[in-house]
């Protein structure tokens, strides 16, 4: 063939391998600094008290005691802010009460003190009058007109009068007509599903270091997946000027979208402040569970209508999700994201945002969407072995494809479903035996992930190495990526490059590391930086050749002149063009500033094998597998771990993971004993399957990995338990009473 | 409320200290003595992050005094590398992306070197309930439980 006018696939040379990730060393030796592991000069200790009732009234909080002790710097309590704008409000009064507390754990008050002794000591010394109020912490019980109010007069108007003021917001996609399509099913299949909150349940509990001098300016020291957010939120809290607060993010012990918010550093400002010292502050792991970002509990209501082929001619769900003590839970994401898997005429989803008196949910991969798909991907398991149908065929049937109009909205470019659940059917693992006791769960999850504000500045040192220079906290092996994308651009070796975490002083905004964006965006940007450099570096080559930098190209780590008619000169390596820099104009560098648009959508099938103990009706996983399309896998290793951790705390979710409340309102597992996630007993290897299906929006196909992990296991898991129980399982989770209750209820029929 | 003063051998170097006597060795190791490696996750024992040896014995550090540490002969992440040679635990779990976030990595590879100390062909489910007590929440476990078996069989060719 003379001309190929296809485009030619890229054939990579970093991108794809699997390099040792840059911080490595530092974190098998101890070495890796975490939000604990900072100290400053005259440090103090900062500690909160925290309220003891789901919900009261806070009568009067005198802290003269506890001011008087030795060794006590200073006390702060809600007084000590003043007004504050209002997109931040509900964020300082989740960081300290205000009129009320809202839920067990709730913070009061905080101190500073010379040791953790004294400040201990002065908490015990906080005098509290509360005045208690009823509390709802139950998703369904909180929506009933006679429910405890939480908060007068936040009610949108998308809401029906006469509801509870608890219920703040309704939303509504879909298309067609349910009705409709209802009538042309040969079976309907319509339950309700309930799912306990979880925590995210990052090993690391939050912690920061806040320093402020008497001119107002201030330094921050935290772990957080965004700390550009923190220095803004914080900002607006203390009333500075963004400037003014320049944050730096420490390693990141985990956080899973749980670190997306602020919940210590407001507090840890205004005691350094009112102390003239610097304040650390950690959070205990009581603390971690009772007071910072668990996720919705939710009950949602599914109606699927099948043909007796496998034909989906309709599916509607109504999803309730309570998001703690404030607005915002994840459901219109729930709403969006439940249904996306398929290409459906019609479909229609309504979602309530509610709260309820414990602590305010925050994002936790994928936010919203696991619970949704437990629900959706559940009844379509019901409805097509109800017909005695494959489950992987009757999706692969209604799966959507390029082209497909998405139950929330846009019409896909290329995407991945298919592909996974093509894969999902080839595996041995499909047809694999099973034993007694067993069964086996298959289903689909969709996350939409994200772009948003990025910069990348990737500067050339005068020996030809590269500093890439990025604002997002890498808590998956980002700074790995980013390096391998800026070698791969650059045409140089991987360990040419060192990519660092900057400061908000350095950078302009960057979006929180969400979404599974960083990859995508910052990948994007990192490209569109080296980009940039080499175009410079073409520039000065063309100028010390004496010809015009159109005739000059980048290739294989070195500018070339461009066809014949450019002249003949040797190629001039990065290393030669950095060590003549300073001559030819000055030191080189490539940046770029972006709100990253074209994240890719992402999907998984998810397969999975359980076996039941019938007497304790405890579940064993005994094998797990797991299917996603990647786009382009960076760092294979790395992506396979995303997969990897994302089913396990899927696992955990499914079976184990619960946030237990008294009829008192408190919280009664806040430990790592009682909160039991899964531990490397309890789990088989997980296996995956890479697909890569190129993501268009990315010059290298990239598509976020990190959050689509934990959208299909509660349903694959739950459709597995309930084929080997033989009775489906509309509740997480699948705790050992809650199948022995189950079992028995069949049993006696 | 007067400090005591401890005398122990940490990592091979003889250290003293003053603690209070509620302090943990946690809190003498990571806020009087700066051995900042070893983690607090939980503080109750549940987690592993602070696991660290006390004369060759597996324990949380979070469950044992500081004054509980004289005479004996501690062993924290810090002294698990020799000079710049990693212990090959620590190359492989740098090899296999073992580890995502790190924060439970130190605890880990003190837990999984006391394993390889007592069991130097240890199965897959006996490296999986040595493991048990050592929570990590990124990588579903199973990059860790491979490089620990893959150390072992490494270790074993060598000797």
């Amino acid at each position: 063939m003379a001309l190929d006018d296809t485009k030619k696939t890229r054939e990579f040379k970093v991108v794809g391998t699997r390099p040792d990730r840059p911080d490595g060393i530092d974190k098998v030796t101890g070495r890796a600094r975490f939000g604990a592991d900072m100290v400053a000069p005259g440090m103090l200790t900062g500690r909160i008290l925290r309220s003891p009732h789901a919900h009261a009234r806070i009568v009067k909080i005198d802290a003269s005691k506890a001011e008087a002790l030795s060794g006590v710097k200073a006390v702060v309590t809600r007084a000590d802010f003043g007004e504050v704008p209002e997109d931040v409000a509900d964020v300082l009064d989740n960081c300290m009460a205000g009129d009320k507390a809202l839920y067990d754990g709730h913070a009061v008050a905080a101190v500073a003190a010379s040791s953790p002794a004294v400040a201990r000591k002065a908490l015990k010394l906080i005098e509290v009058e509360y005045e208690v109020l009823p509390h709802v912490t139950d998703v369904d019980a909180t929506i009933k007109p006679d429910a405890p109010v939480l908060h007068e007069g936040r009610q949108q108007e998308t809401v029906p009068e006469g509801m509870s003021q608890n219920v703040i917001a309704r939303s509504e996609f879909g298309h067609g007509d349910i009705e409709a399509g209802l009538k042309q099913a040969d079976r309907v299949v319509e339950r309700t599903y309930r799912t306990a909150a979880t925590h995210q349940g990052y090993i690391e509990p939050h912690a920061c270091l806040a320093t402020m001098g008497s001119d107002g300016r201030a330094d921050l020291w935290v772990c957080t997946q965004g700390h550009y957010m923190v220095r803004n939120t914080c900002a607006a809290i203390l009333g500075m000027e963004q400037g003014q607060l320049r944050v730096t993010a420490s390693e990141i012990g985990g956080g899973f979208g749980g670190k997306t918010v602020v919940f210590l550093e407001p507090v840890a400002l205004m005691l350094a402040k009112k102390a003239g010292r610097p304040v650390k502050m950690v959070m205990s792991r009581s603390e971690v569970l009772r007071a910072t970002g668990p996720t919705s509990s939710t009950s949602i209501d599914v109606k699927i209508g099948m043909t007796k082929d496998g034909k989906i001619t309709a599916g509607f769900a109504e999803l309730r999700y309570q998001g703690g003590a404030y607005p915002g839970s994840p459901v219109d994401m729930g709403a969006m994201s439940g249904f996306a898997p398929y290409d459906l005429e019609n479909v229609k989803t309504v979602g309530w945002d509610v709260v309820t008196n414990r602590p305010k949910a925050a994002a936790y991969r994928a936010p919203g969407a696991p619970m949704a798909a437990f629900a959706i991907e559940s009844a379509i398991d019901e409805a097509a072995k109800g017909f005695g149908l494959d489950p992987l065929e009757v999706r692969l049937m209604n799966g959507a494809d390029e082209g497909t109009r998405a139950s929330y909205g846009p019409t896909y470019p290329a995407i991945g479903l298919k592909a996974t659940l093509e894969a999902a059917k080839s595996h041995p693992h499909w047809s694999a035996p099973l034993g007694e006791n067993q069964g086996r769960g298959v289903a689909c999850g969709f996350w939409f992930n994200f772009g948003g504000d990025t910069c990348v500045s990737l500067n050339i040192t005068p020996d030809g190495t590269v500093t890439v220079s990025e604002g997002n906290p890498d808590i998956g092996g980002s700074r790995a990526s980013m390096t391998m994308m800026a070698a791969e651009e650059l045409g140089i070796p991987y360990d040419q490059v060192r990519t660092i975490i900057a400061d908000t002083g350095s950078l302009g905004q960057n979006e929180v590391t969400d979404g599974s964006r960083v990859t995508f965006a910052v990948g994007l940007a990192t490209i569109k930086a080296a980009e940039a450099a080499k175009k410079e570096m073409c520039r000065r080559a063309a100028m010390v050749w004496g010809i015009d930098e159109e005739a000059v190209e980048w290739e294989d780590g070195a500018a070339r002149p461009a066809g014949p008619n450019a002249g003949k000169f040797p190629p001039m390596t990065l290393k030669e063009i950095a060590a003549i820099a300073s001559n030819t104009g000055g030191p080189i560098a490539g940046h770029h500033e972006v709100n990253a648009e074209g994240a890719g959508v992402s999907f998984a099938t998810h397969m999975v094998d359980v076996e039941l103990d019938r007497d304790t009706g405890s579940t064993k996983i005994l094998r797990y597998t797991v299917f996603q399309d990647a786009g382009k896998a960076v760092h294979p290793s790395y992506v396979e771990g995303q997969f990897q951790g994302g089913a396990v705390q899927g696992i955990g979710w499914a079976l184990n993971e619960e946030y237990i409340y008294g009829e008192d309102g408190i919280l009664q597992n806040a430990g790592f004993l009682d909160y039991r996630i899964p531990v490397a007993s309890d789990l088989p290897m997980i296996d995956t399957v890479i697909l890569e299906i190129p993501n268009p929006g990315h010059p290298y196909g990239v598509r976020g990995v990190g959050e689509t992990s934990i959208v299909p296991p509660l349903a694959a898991i739950a459709n597995a338990v309930s084929e080997a129980a033989g009775v489906r399982m509309t509740q997480l989770p699948m705790s050992p009473p809650r199948v022995l209750a189950a079992l028995q209820a069949k049993a006696e029929g | 409320m007067s400090q005591l003063h401890v005398t122990t051998r940490i990592n091979g170097d003889d250290t003293e200290f003053l603690c209070e006597a509620e302090d943990t060795l946690l809190d003498v190791l990571r806020d009087r003595l700066g051995l900042t490696g070893t983690k607090e996750g939980c503080g109750t024992g549940d987690c592993g992050a602070c696991s660290v040896a006390v004369d060759g014995r597996l324990v949380c550090s979070c469950l044992m005094l500081g004054a509980e540490a004289e005479g004996r002969d501690i062993a924290t992440i810090e002294g698990m590398a020799t000079g710049d040679q990693l212990h090959p635990l620590q190359q492989k779990f740098i090899e296999m992306a073992a580890l995502q976030c790190g924060i439970c990595t130190p605890g880990i590879l003190v837990a999984a070197q006391s394993l390889l100390e007592r069991n130097p062909d240890p199965s897959e489910e006996e490296v999986r309930y040595w493991l048990a007590g050592n929570l990590c929440r990124c990588t579903g476990y199973d990059k860790i439980i491979r490089a620990v078996m893959e150390t072992a069989a490494d270790m074993r060719r060598a000797s």
